[in-house]
């Protein structure tokens, strides 16, 4: 086990490198240059000029892309333009935010996305099935700014239960962080919950039709315990390959989600720092969300190797 | 013991409901031993799947009587259905790959058997599957029964399914073709195994092949259907030396013999019809060596041509009456 994992995270070191030259060369490409925008509309070629060599930005790009990588193997990610602060300090102050809102969204994805998952194939080809699926395909198709703006006008303008805006940290209050990150999380979770729905489904429909679950039932075994014991063991390879999925998508979807939510979270630095050709935050949180993917992939693997003997045994 | 009384299944498929098997009877009695015979599709295994009854409820119709103990399976609920399957009645299935489940281990399997009928706690289930896998003549037993399915071979997976079965010492065990998937030197050590363990533990067993060969000479009587119909049904010895109705010749002829070519094997013409294709009068009249124009006309009834022997031939039966 231990050797698995290293062997999966000396993989994942060069993806993480090629991920941070793609990041680089992705914000070289872009239009607009950083030091005519610092410099402000008044400003004169000369000073811009100078502002450029500040940055470094006159040096070819092979030795712009080489210094910025020896610089983050010595955990320095560059200093924000906008901001006056080091990249570094100004996503650790951000990430909580978005940890918290893709975190429960994901925890109230799971129970729902799998239980409606295996109630519809349990109940194959009834009224429950079709009833659990057409709520999923509503899940996935509805987009979620559309959600997110009518959920607003009702549970905040209209009932005024919920704040519309803002974000309330966890050891200021546990009342005021839950009411401020449950709807943007169940806004995202909702697509996420039809899904995961539709894959579990599946995926269980596959296992009950499997020769072993015959066995099982010639064995005498009672309906619950075949579902949880037999089937659903077998279903979770893929449910949590699904899952991993899903975090992924989640840290994707809080990007638009901070926006209608004014959640100060990475997606929203992200924005902001594209508006502004912030190139080291836009590289900096791009990296990072690069890295969360990458982690999440070998978290499935290692998760892969817990739950089926056979992965675990090769 | 177990007495099945004119056994019909249907299936329901996009076209509507097909029937697979047609008004199946027999008896089976304590310490005895059945064959099942026919081609892949003959009904063989929608038979024994029915006295289990481990058909998918949703698409399936079942009529007829399956009595067990005096009792009929088909109208007893689900609950004592299920105390039945696995302590009365047991089956193990064709494919041992795909039986076991993949994610448990084969104590666990063995033994939830014993857990869920005998009530054992898992310590005691656990002792208990070591000394089934001994019964079933796996070696080292006892680190064994952590093993995964995949760790094990076809013959041992076999075994473990066997094992399973008898953990309750059933008194009915049905092998749904227990060896087509093993090669042949297992083949034989499989079905040694099942007739030691049906003499120990005093069980019936209903052996279900598609070679004749091999169920006449594990069972005293043998059964063969065809297009979800008995066709005949005879002593396995008879079956054997002089089988009556032309199906079962030909199966008979298509055993390959140890002096024969491979290659030069015998096989009936033709195909077995799919249930909702079947011709009108006698199901075997498109390949039958023999087929007047009468046997299309009506199906043709099981008749009985001497005690304990009966074919469902009446051109057979009328030859055999004039010969004497
Ligand atoms: N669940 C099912 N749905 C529809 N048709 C079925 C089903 N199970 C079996 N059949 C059909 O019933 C016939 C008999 O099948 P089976 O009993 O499995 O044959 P075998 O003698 O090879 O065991 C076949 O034609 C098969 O296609
Ligand atoms: S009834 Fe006719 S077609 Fe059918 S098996 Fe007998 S001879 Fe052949
Ligand atoms: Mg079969």
């Amino acid at each position: 086990m231990l050797k698995l994992i290293a062997f999966r995270i000396a993989q994942a070191i060069p993806v993480m490198l090629v991920v941070a030259v793609l990041t680089f060369l992705l914000m070289h490409l872009l239009p607009g240059d950083p030091a005519t925008i610092i410099a402000g509309d008044q400003a004169d070629q000369a000073s811009i000029d100078q502002i450029r060599r500040d940055l470094g930005l006159d040096r070819p790009v092979p030795v712009q892309l080489w210094h910025w990588i020896v610089n983050l193997a010595q955990g320095d990610f560059g200093r924000s333009l906008m901001l006056n602060q080091a990249v570094a300090d100004a996503v650790k102050e951000r990430l909580p935010v978005t940890l918290s809102l893709a975190m429960l969204a994901f925890a109230i994805t799971l129970p729902f996305g799998i239980a409606f998952g295996v109630i519809a194939a349990v109940w194959r080809d009834t009224w429950v099935d079709s009833a659990v699926m057409i709520l999923a395909l509503v899940g996935v198709s509805v987009p979620n700014f559309w959600i997110a703006i009518l959920s607003v006008i009702l549970f905040s303008v209209t009932l005024g239960w919920l704040p519309s805006a803002g974000y309330v940290p966890l050891h200021d209050s546990f009342s005021g962080w839950l009411a401020s990150l449950i709807q943007p999380a169940v806004v995202l979770a909702l697509f996420q919950i039809g899904y995961l729905a539709r894959m579990t489904r599946s995926a269980m429909l596959d296992v009950l039709d499997q020769d072993y679950i015959r066995t099982a039932r010639a064995k005498g075994v009672a309906v619950n315990t075949i579902i949880v014991k037999h089937a659903f063991r077998n279903t979770l390879m893929q449910v949590v390959t699904v899952a991993g999925y899903i975090l992924s998508l989640l840290i994707g979807g809080s990007v638009v989600i901070e926006q209608i939510f004014a959640l100060p979270g990475i997606g929203r630095l992200l924005v902001q720092a594209i508006m502004a050709r912030d190139y080291p935050v836009v590289q900096g949180t791009m990296l990072l969300l690069g890295f969360a993917f990458v982690f999440i992939n070998i978290l499935i693997d290692l998760i892969y190797a817990y739950v089926d003997p056979r992965v675990r045994y090769d | 013991m177990l007495q099945i009384e004119n056994l019909s299944v249907d299936f329901r498929v996009d076209s509507g409901w097909i029937s697979s098997v047609t008004d199946v009877s027999f008896t089976l009695g304590p310490r005895a031993s059945l064959g099942i015979v026919g081609e892949s599709g003959s009904g063989k295994s929608v038979t024994a799947l029915s006295v289990l009854r481990l058909h998918a409820a949703r698409n399936t119709r079942m009529r007829g009587r399956i009595m067990f103990d005096g009792q009929d399976l088909l109208t007893l609920p689900e609950r004592r259905m299920r105390e039945i399957r696995g302590r009365d009645i047991a089956m193990i299935f064709q494919d041992p790959m795909h039986s076991l489940n993949p994610v448990l281990t084969i104590g666990d399997q063995i033994g939830e058997t014993l857990r869920i009928h005998q009530k054992l706690d898992a310590a005691a289930a656990q002792k208990a599957a070591i000394g089934l896998l001994d019964m079933v003549r796996i070696p080292d037993a006892a680190r064994r029964v952590t093993d995964y399915p995949h760790q094990l071979s076809g013959g041992m997976r076999q075994r473990v399914m066997i094992a399973m079965a008898i953990a309750c010492r059933p008194r009915l065990l049905i092998a749904d073709e227990p060896t087509t998937a093993l090669d042949v030197t297992v083949q034989a050590q499989i079905l040694d195994l099942l007739r030691d363990l049906r003499e120990e533990i005093g069980m019936s067993v209903i052996l279900i092949s598609h070679d004749l060969g091999l169920v006449a000479e594990f069972a005293e009587r043998v059964l063969v259907m065809y297009a979800g119909e008995l066709v005949e049904e005879a002593p396995s010895l008879t079956m054997f030396a002089r089988p009556a109705h032309p199906y079962s010749e030909g199966l008979l002829k298509a055993i390959p013999s140890a002096d024969e070519d491979v290659g030069r094997l015998y096989a009936i013409p033709g195909r077995i019809p799919d249930p909702g294709r079947r011709p009108p009068g006698c199901n075997f009249a498109p390949r039958c060596p023999l087929v007047q124009p009468a046997c299309t006309a009506a199906p043709p009834p099981l008749a009985t041509m001497e005690p304990g022997h009966l074919i469902r031939c009446p051109v057979r039966l009328a030859a055999m009456e004039t010969t004497g």
